[in-house]
């Protein structure tokens, strides 16, 4: 079943007449082929309105068929702002508008654009504010205005995926220029990855016409992509956008559901240029296309654009246009040249023997239309009489098509961002480009090539500089240096103001001429600030279509040249990309450690540590408090056992471990003895605190130092940086998650380690506190450190992380006897706050000296060196701003939480940094920053907690539990 | 239809109101000259001319007006950080801000929207609470809400991302965001109005220093005498005081940010989170702006990176999943000017009569206004740091008195 409308073959290079499709636009059930695109599908159905545009809410119609304007956008049940002349048809598919109020062919909106006059350009930054406060009330109903296509909330991501590719030469574009670039570098040897954006190869060998007789240019295609086809060296990948330029030609490249990141040592754009629209009154109106976009419904589509065309060129592609679509039965009304003559003058016999009337030296000054504006019904064709001037009168000529061509920007986008410039050529009316960087060559009509002769010369020669790069060059290229003289192609001033305005120069964002002559007036000279004033190329288009008109009017209106008017920045990506593309799949590290399992039987509450998952207490989320106080109370009359695999951990081993230790923390590290541990305090070259630890030297050249958990892979770099510099003759391994570890505390703690462990001597005298010990635990090599973080006697057992879980059973098992239970994450830092110990980052801020926080005593104060000791010097010898103090209230009072304010007077003089109710000592406790004179022990310190209320809490000195250390020293 | 727009529509001839001044000559001497077109050194300019009487000025800008970190910045205005110095400094500019409007006559579209910034961790809900304490004790309108209240203000919002469920958030009402270009314009507009001399393209070389004063400065277009130079800059400030002979403790990295197409509206406050370092929020047009980290080294290179983009993006997703659907329209970046303690360096500095306003990092846009007001202070008084600039010294590096803002700067810019 053949539509009325669709061409017979060969046109429809795309579709498959076999495979019809049915689908919706608007609630409109319609058919179409499987390889035409919405859009294409939709004219073949006589539907032109696809969209309202975005300020006016005009009507419009697709204008490149080529995915580069914001004509097309549509909307997709759960995609907004979809490309409707790229987007594929699929059976069923439910398409409709967007952007308008009640339906898109009869939206409330659209007269709006009756009121143009009294919306200037940048006319939002004159109104809207007065009278003060005004702009509250106006502002949201502006905002319901903006926007195009309707974001689906509850759409959830679907599969994508990324891959990486590696290749010789990338070539960008499949037309004539990039396929005879691929086969002449894949002939020189180099490998060739080719990216086309459209299904099939050829580019516009596919749908433009390159000379009356169009079958050589016909042939050479089929020649060259089959050899292409065929060429063991080039991978083609089809439906593919090469996205963007990024340093060192990394590109993206989208194809389906996957980002390939293409490494190309050389890399050739062959992109092409985009055809340039007319500017004249009511140049957006549906029916209203680029002459390209005609050639490619027909060819492509076999869509026939409609019954009476009148074309509108600035060069003689208008002409071979005129052609194509008299050949596929469409009337040609007249061709309207602005030009006083062709280039080719037999164009103009080919045409007039077909009876087809050529008006030279003259212009559309208006497109009419019927009611609604729904479809062009005609043009107004003056005389041109000097640049942008017409004659007062003209004649009407009546169509239903007008294809308008002023000639081509290439395809700058990629090349800008490589760094190119674009420089505008007054005697060619074109910007081309200047300033490539090595490895970046362009061929084709992108390098301003139209003659098809040299437009494959240029992809020869591109080949032949990218191989010479490659080292693979072969003599003979001489040939591809002898150009043809290229005509003219652009006309430098298709711009026809109208006094009563709507000639556009920006389709996205409904700008006219007056637009952005008046932004200049208004003293927005430059054209980024034109852009920024008036919103010209911010649209989806990105100024595919606007940026030549907008140089031109800017540059005239300045009285400045084009190319030092210029055109505002190229960014990625080059065409529109979900971001879903760009994220690919979720990739969201998260570490368990070994124990997990047994964590989460034991009905753990998890915590986030960093990226570790950790249990916060053991019991329902709703029970913490009470989970605490009963696991803390354990620990202080029995035993406890927590999982600490999360701390950092780091070997250093070496003839200068301890040199390295002794720069790099505070405390003296050269004549520890061996079994032995110390506390490490590392400060940065600001002399402020950054991290703590336990360095325990298992031998005279092996020490084992922990960090904390969320600062061990900052330390691990900052010891390497110091390192790169000192050269010491040190190994440093982060071991953290090599090893697992628990702390088994309480005063019951030695009873249970000794039914574990018999190969040390574990009593007092044999172990004692801060000692190190290389040891069996239940059978397994283990590094046990007698340490006091939580005030009880404890052993932390380090175990190489596949015997975690196992340790973990077999220390539960032992401690059966002794009513062993495990404690948290939150539990260990109330009974180190009992302790008075601080936590590095939660007791200290970025601004944290050893002084402010007690340590003075970590520091080795005659040592030559240590990483901030020159800072911590110059600190101390500073009056003291604040201190860190213990405080207590009633166990009754209002309890401070974390981050409540310490005052003094009217000022804030610190902040609480851990606050929890202690069972053990009935009372309140935290520790806080304060104002050095309000540190006194005995004092009083305001505090202002939830609600505003300012709670007195007494500074207490520290640790508040067991002042003597008796416990964690037994 | 508001009132003065009628004009444009039924006058005759266009009523072109001029909002940045032509090109003029350059003069041989000013008795102020302010290197940097953009906001800040605009804002200086006007507030000279304005409280001050000092209209000899000439502001000088390489490029074009506002093209710097002005055009570059994602236009988040919020005074939420964590030092008293810096809530006291950035509420003054939030309350200048929202008069900015009217003051110039030029609607810089000042949306007040709220920022909220998520915590997934129980440390960030420590320095959010903090936060919003402090604010609090300035006047500012900052709360910790929790999960409920965050679903009914941003429902569209993922509350699970990943493992890092979001525990709490901070919720800064006085965020807003503006027409960032208009900011720089309005100044523009209202100090040529008060005879200030604008001059775009015009590139400042080197600086002339003699006995430890400025005397002139060099530029593309000829050496001009002043009274006395302020710095306005960003992205080169350390570049630039190195010229004044004077070594800052700045590290210059690229900020990337990106924009998608324009959607209806389904998103009022700008939302930021700290785990996932990135920042979301719908503009006026409404499209997506998201943003997050600086770019990993230093760089004097606006370049944009896939890398970067590939990780923000997936968080951005991880935050409104349905986002993975919209459609990306460009990327864009700045340079920022990172100092230790994340706050400015303003004021005096080794150069008797050349004054600072560096080292914005990204915290720059946000104190346009204050920092206009205070810059034209001191450079009115001959040097005398008002009190609410006197934390930012650039001494204080030396001194050890640093401002340190990290915790409230990461992310949220």
């Amino acid at each position: 079943m053949t539509s009325p409308s669709r061409l017979p073959a060969p046109m429809g290079l795309l579709i498959d007449r076999d495979r019809p499709l049915h689908f919706e636009f608007d609630g409109t059930r319609y058919q179409g082929f499987a390889g035409d695109s919405i859009a294409s599908a939709l004219l073949g159905n006589g539907r032109w309105l696809l969209s309202r545009s975005f300020k006016y809410h005009r009507p419009r119609g697709p204008l490149s068929m080529a995915g580069q304007d914001a004509n097309s956008l549509v909307q997709l049940p759960s995609e907004p702002n979809v490309l409707a002349d790229m987007h594929p048809l699929q059976a069923d598919l439910a398409v409709t508008g967007q952007n308008f109020s009640g339906s898109l062919t009869k939206d409330r909106d659209a007269f709006l654009g009756h009121f143009s006059r009294f919306m200037p350009v940048g006319f939002y930054y004159r109104s809207f504010y007065k009278p003060k406060g005004m702009w509250k009330v106006w502002e949201p109903l502006i905002r319901k205005k903006a926007g195009l296509g309707v974001l689906d909330l509850d759409f959830r991501p679907e599969y994508h995926d990324k891959a990486f590719l590696f290749t010789d030469v990338a070539v960008v574009g499949a037309g004539p220029a990039g396929l005879q670039a691929a086969l002449s570098a894949a002939e020189g040897g180099a490998r060739v990855l080719l990216i086309e954006q459209q299904p099939i190869l050829g580019g516009a060998l596919n749908w433009a016409r390159f000379a009356i007789d169009d079958e050589p240019a016909h042939r050479l295609g089929q020649e060259l992509c089959a050899a292409v086809e065929s060429h063991p060296n080039i991978r083609i990948l089809r439906e593919a956008t090469c996205n963007a330029w990024f340093s060192d030609h990394f590109l993206p490249v989208i194809q389906g559901n996957r980002l390939y990141k293409v490494r190309a040592r050389e890399c050739i754009v062959a992109a092409g240029a985009f055809d340039q629209p007319v500017v004249f009154r009511n140049n957006d109106l549906p029916g209203i296309m680029l002459t390209s976009a005609a050639q490619r419904l027909m060819k492509l589509y076999a869509v026939k654009p409609g019954q009476r065309a009148l074309l509108l060129t600035g060069n003689d592609d208008g002409y071979l246009a005129a052609l194509d679509l008299h050949e596929q039965g469409v009337e040609v009304a007249a061709l309207v040249d602005m030009r006083a003559q062709p280039n080719d003058g037999s164009l103009l016999t080919a045409l007039r023997s077909r009876g087809i009337a050529c008006h030279l030296s003259s212009t559309v000054y208006e497109a009419l239309h019927g009611k609604g504006m729904r479809h062009v019904s005609g043009a107004e064709v003056r005389r041109i009489q000097a640049q942008g001037q017409v004659a007062d009168s003209g004649l009407r000529i009546d169509c239903d098509l007008l294809c308008m061509s002023a000639g081509y920007m290439p395809v700058y986008q990629l090349l800008c961002q490589a760094g190119a410039t674009l420089s505008y050529r007054d005697e060619e009316a074109a910007f081309t480009l200047r300033g490539l960087p090595a490895g970046l060559e362009v061929a084709g009509s992108v390098n301003g090539r139209h003659l098809l002769d040299n437009v494959l010369r240029d992809g020869r020669r591109a080949a032949a500089a990218a191989l010479s790069r490659l080292d693979l060059a072969q003599a003979g290229n001489s040939e591809a240096k002898d150009f043809l003289a290229e005509p003219r192609v652009n006309f430098d001033w298709p711009i026809f103001a109208h006094p009563k305005g709507k000639e556009f120069v920006d389709f996205d964002e409904d700008l006219q001429v007056r637009d952005i002559i008046n932004a200049t007036r208004h003293g927005y000279r430059d054209v980024q600030l034109v852009k920024r004033f008036s919103t010209v190329g911010m649209g989806p288009s990105q100024g595919r279509h606007s940026a030549l008109p907008t140089a031109r009017l800017v540059a005239q209106a300045t009285g400045r040249s084009v190319s030092e008017t210029g055109v505002t920045t190229a960014r990625p990506p080059f065409v529109a990309e979900k971001l879903a593309h760009i994220a690919g799949r979720g990739f969201d590290p998260a570490r368990q450690t070994p124990m997990h399992q047994r964590h989460l039987e034991a009905g753990a509450k998890m915590m986030p540590a960093g990226i570790w998952q950790r249990p916060a207490f053991y019991g329902p989320t709703e029970q913490r408090d009470a989970c605490m106080q009963a696991e803390a109370r354990h620990v202080r009359e029995k035993v406890g056992l927590i999982d600490v695999s999360t701390l950092g951990g780091l070997d250093v081993r070496g003839p200068d471990a301890a040199e390295l230790l002794n720069r790099l923390y505070t405390f003296a590290f050269l004549k520890q003895p061996v079994g032995r541990s110390r506390y490490a305090l590392m400060t940065g070259e600001d002399g402020v605190v950054i991290d703590d630890g336990v360095c325990a030297r298992f031998a005279d050249n092996h020490f084992y130092v922990t960090a904390t958990t969320s600062g061990v892979d900052r330390i691990y770099q900052q010891m390497l940086k110091w390192n790169a510099q000192w050269r010491l003759d040190v190994d440093i391994t982060n071991v953290t998650a090599a090893l697992a570890a628990v702390n088994l505390a309480g005063p019951d703690a030695r009873k249970v380690l000794e039914r574990l462990c018999s190969d040390v001597d574990l009593s007092p005298a044999g172990f004692p506190y801060l000692g190190v010990r290389l040891a069996t635990v239940a059978g397994i090599p283990a590094r046990l450190l007698r340490v006091g973080f939580v005030g009880e006697l404890g052993y932390e057992i380090h175990v190489p992380a596949r015997f975690g879980e196992a340790l973990w059973d077999a220390l539960m098992e032992a401690g059966k006897a002794f009513d062993i239970r495990p404690f948290g994450v939150e539990t260990q830092r109330l009974l180190r706050l009992e302790k008075g110990h601080l936590i590095i980052s939660q007791d200290t801020d970025g601004m944290t000296h050893p002084a402010e926080i007690d340590m003075g005593w970590a520091i080795a104060r005659n040592k030559p060196f240590f990483v901030g000791k020159r800072s911590v010097q110059i600190l101390e010898a500073q009056p003291l701003k604040r201190k860190l103090v213990g405080f207590s209230l009633a166990a009754e009072a209002r309890k401070p939480l974390e981050g409540h304010l310490v005052l003094k007077g009217d000022d804030i003089s610190g902040n609480v940094t851990s606050c929890e109710y202690s069972q053990t000592l009935g009372r309140i406790i935290g520790l806080a920053y304060c104002a050095a004179d309000q540190a006194t022990p005995g004092g009083q310190i305001p505090i202002r907690v939830e609600g505003g209320e300012v709670v007195l809490a007494e500074v207490v000195r520290l640790p508040f539990f067991d002042p003597d250390n008796t416990r964690q020293e037994l | 239809m508001p009132f003065n727009l009628l004009k444009y529509g039924l006058s005759s001839e266009y009523p072109v109101e001029v909002d940045l001044p032509p090109p003029c000559e350059l003069e041989p001497r000013y008795d102020v000259v302010i290197i940097g077109g953009g906001g800040h050194g605009l804002a200086t300019a006007y507030y000279l001319a304005k409280y001050h009487g000092v209209t000899n000025v000439a502001v000088l800008e390489k490029s074009y007006l506002g093209s710097g970190n002005t055009a570059r910045n994602t236009a988040v205005i919020r005074s939420n950080y964590l030092t008293s110095e810096g809530v006291r400094f950035y509420a003054e500019s939030v309350k200048l801000f929202q008069n900015l409007s009217n003051e110039f006559d030029f609607n810089i579209m000042y949306s007040e929207r709220g920022q909220l910034t998520l915590a997934h961790t129980d440390a960030t809900v420590r320095a959010f609470r903090q936060r919003a304490e402090v604010n609090k004790h300035f006047g500012g309108r900052t709360e910790m809400i929790d999960r409920q209240q965050i679903r009914e203000l941003v429902p569209t919002l993922n509350l699970d991302p990943g493992h890092l469920p979001v525990l709490a958030g901070l919720w800064h009402m006085d965020g807003a965001t503006a027409r960032h270009d208009a900011v720089a314009w309005g100044y523009a507009k209202q100090a040529a109005k008060l005879g200030v001399q604008i001059h775009p393209l015009t590139e400042v070389q080197d600086l002339v220093i003699e006995h430890g004063r400025i005397t002139a400065v060099k530029t593309n277009r000829g050496t001009v005498q002043c009274g006395c130079a302020v710095q306005a800059i960003a992205g080169y400030s350390s570049l630039l005081m190195a010229k004044a002979g004077i070594r800052a403790p700045i590290h210059s990295y690229p900020l990337q940010a990106m924009v998608t197409q324009p959607f209806k509206p389904f998103l009022d406050p700008l939302v930021s989170s700290s785990a996932l370092h990135c920042y979301v929020q719908q503009t006026g047009r409404g499209e997506v702006v998201i943003g997050g980290g600086s770019d990993p080294y230093p760089l004097y290179n606006t370049r944009s990176t896939l890398e970067l983009k590939e990780g923000l993006l997936a968080h951005a997703i991880e935050m409104f999943p349905f986002l993975a659907n919209a459609r990306l329209m460009r990327q864009w970046a700045g340079i920022t000017d990172m100092t230790p303690d994340y706050s400015p360096i303003m004021g005096l500095s080794p150069v008797e009569n050349y004054y600072l306003d560096a080292g914005w990092g990204t915290w720059g846009f946000k104190a346009t206004p204050i920092c206009g007001k205070t810059m034209a202070e001191l450079v009115a008084s001959g040097g005398k740091t008002p009190a609410l600039i006197k934390p930012f010294a650039l001494d204080r590096f030396s001194t050890f008195q640093q401002v340190n803002e990290m915790g409230a700067t990461a992310a949220s810019h």
